[in-house]
């Protein structure tokens, strides 16, 4: 559905884009992922065809975003940063102008503006001007928008800032409700939004392409180590440490603190014996007749992927 | 094509729903009946001669139509709806022209409102139909420039103010700048300022000697500035 080939754009001295490609597959939603500034906004703006590429190409639906802009546009559906929106314009009569400015035909605008308020939730706030609006319900509002010609691709810039946690979880609703018919790309640079909301992710830092993945393979992806929590009660508690140190394919071991007899540690392996870390701790438990109240595996989080990813290439 | 008619839509109603059209329709024709019933004592001296009332309709413009067409870019800069409005399937050339129909559709009502003087007038005395058909055709003539300017410069800046400064301080060159300078220069620069001077066409029609070249002109200039407003609007994917 988009093709991105070898993606360049510079403004000035700074090189916003440089060298992207990447591929959105029918129906998929691509998580967008990146610190502020990291060149997501310009690659939607050039999905969008609202500023051109220096090299480098962008398809949307087989149509090219330089020699074919107004096809491109007419597939897609787009919520700039902040959704902008025309403040004096009432919410039904803003989703009428982009109907029509859209082309559809007169008899199904009606129709689609009152579809669009209705999945949007926009009903109460339907004669009211977009500029009386909170945060939350413009969010909607421009989500409608970019609905309302029913496009096979959704770009999305940071569908989700400045709203509160409620407003947040609705929105990530509606996007996943889309997101079943829809190609979205949505960018983000709050993984929690990544996790919850999309098939896909990229992370992208100073212009470059620097990890894409599923989620699950992302945060496996950032280390090859197998991190297990595991509290431990035994008699004498200094006993704990030297043991689990000799555990196969224990590789560190940090001492969480403790409180009596009973210690909680943080055991690292590496390689494929991380695999069966549980299971030894367990048997070494069993063997020196602790207690075990506590074991689990620590999940890498996004988070610490993206921490290590951007940072390290900074 | 088929997008001019929504933009046009959209400006006009958004001219009408802020108070911007109405104001400008009553301080127009407040500002205008004023000056011309008090100040120019129009009917005291009882002259059946529009060539006062349509001057002064020239000179009113300078300041009215920059006052129009100042948010036409600037606003949409601002509130960053440009980047809606540049990603909807809309060439730019679509939106330019629309945008600039809708301020020029106000802007020649409230040059139509005036109608009733004229009209007065022709009971009063026996002015010639020729010159207020003229006046009228050059007062909208030189709006429509005016008005291209007033766009292109505000399609230059995201600040309404300062796109009204520019397009105020280019009509005033434009109009009295170049017949100032005229004075002082050689017979062949003379001429030139003469010709590209925004009044001197206006002066030619209102006489109601509708010379086809007068009216090329002010064509000359709307073309002229709305392209540059097309390739302001462009700009942004240059940088």
């Amino acid at each position: 559905m988009i093709e991105v080939r070898n993606l360049r754009k510079t403004f000035g001295p700074t090189v916003a884009v440089d060298d992207v490609s990447f591929d959105v597959a029918n129906g998929e939603v691509l998580g967008f992922l990146g610190p502020n500034g990291a060149g997501k906004t310009t690659t939607m703006r050039v999905l969008t065809c609202y500023i051109p590429p220096d090299t480098g190409t962008a398809k949307v639906a087989g149509f090219d975003t330089a020699t074919q802009s107004i096809e491109v546009r007419r597939k897609i559906g787009y919520l700039p940063e902040n959704a902008p929106l025309y403040l004096d314009m009432e919410v039904t009569e803003y989703l009428g102008f982009v109907a029509e400015i859209r082309g559809l035909p007169p008899d199904s605008r009606s129709r689609r503006v009152a579809a669009m308020i209705d999945l949007c939730s926009l009903g109460e706030v339907r004669r009211r001007p977009v500029g009386e609006l909170s945060k939350g319900f413009r969010q909607r509002v421009g989500l409608a928008q970019t609905l309302i010609h029913d496009p096979e691709v959704l770009v999305l810039d940071e569908p989700t800032t400045g709203l509160d946690p409620n407003q947040i979880v609705q929105i990530r609703e509606l996007i996943k409700r889309i997101g079943r018919e829809k190609t979205v790309i949505l960018s983000t640079h709050i993984l929690q939004e990544v996790e919850a909301t999309c098939s896909r992710v990229q992370i992208i830092n100073d212009g470059r392409l620097i990890a894409h993945g599923t989620v699950e393979e992302l945060t496996s992806l950032a280390t090859g180590d197998t991190r297990v929590i595991a509290r431990l009660k035994a008699a004498d508690a200094r006993s704990i440490e030297p043991r689990l140190r000799t555990l196969p394919g224990v590789t560190g071991l940090r001492n969480l603190g403790d409180g009596g007899g009973e210690g909680r540690f943080e055991v690292i392996a590496s390689g494929t014996t991380g695999d069966s870390l549980e299971e030894s701790i367990f048997r070494c438990a069993v063997e020196n007749g602790w207690v075990l109240t506590e074991m689990r595996r620590e999940a890498q989080s996004l988070e610490q992927v993206f921490q290590r990813l951007t940072r390290g290439e900074a | 094509m088929e997008t001019v008619i929504p933009i046009f839509k959209k400006e006009l109603r958004s001219y009408f729903q802020s108070p911007i059209a109405y104001i400008f329709l009553t301080v127009f024709l407040i500002i205008l009946n004023g000056l011309l019933f008090w100040a120019s004592g129009f009917l005291v001296v009882g002259q059946a001669d529009l060539r006062d009332f349509f001057g002064l309709i020239s000179i009113m413009l300078i300041f009215f139509v920059p006052a129009m067409s100042m948010r036409l870019w600037s606003e949409e800069m601002k509130l960053g709806t440009m980047e809606l409005l540049m990603t909807f399937p809309v060439r730019d050339w679509e939106a330019v022209v629309g945008k600039f129909l809708a301020a020029l559709a106000i802007i020649a009502l409230a040059i139509l409102l005036t109608l009733p003087l004229p009209i007065a007038l022709a009971f009063l005395g026996r002015p010639d139909a020729g010159p207020i058909i003229g006046g009228y055709l050059g007062a909208l003539l030189l709006a429509a420039a005016y008005l291209a300017i007033g766009a292109w410069t505000s399609s230059t800046t995201s600040n309404q103010i300062v796109s009204f400064i520019l397009a105020l301080l280019i009509l005033l060159i434009g109009s009295f700048g170049f017949d100032w300078i005229r004075q002082f220069s050689p017979s062949w620069l003379a001429s030139i300022l003469a010709y590209l001077s925004l009044r001197e066409h206006f002066d030619n029609i209102t006489r109601g000697v509708i010379d086809i070249r007068d009216i090329f002109y002010y064509f000359t200039i709307v073309g002229f500035f709305l392209y540059l407003n097309v390739r302001s609007i462009e700009s942004r994917k240059w940088s």
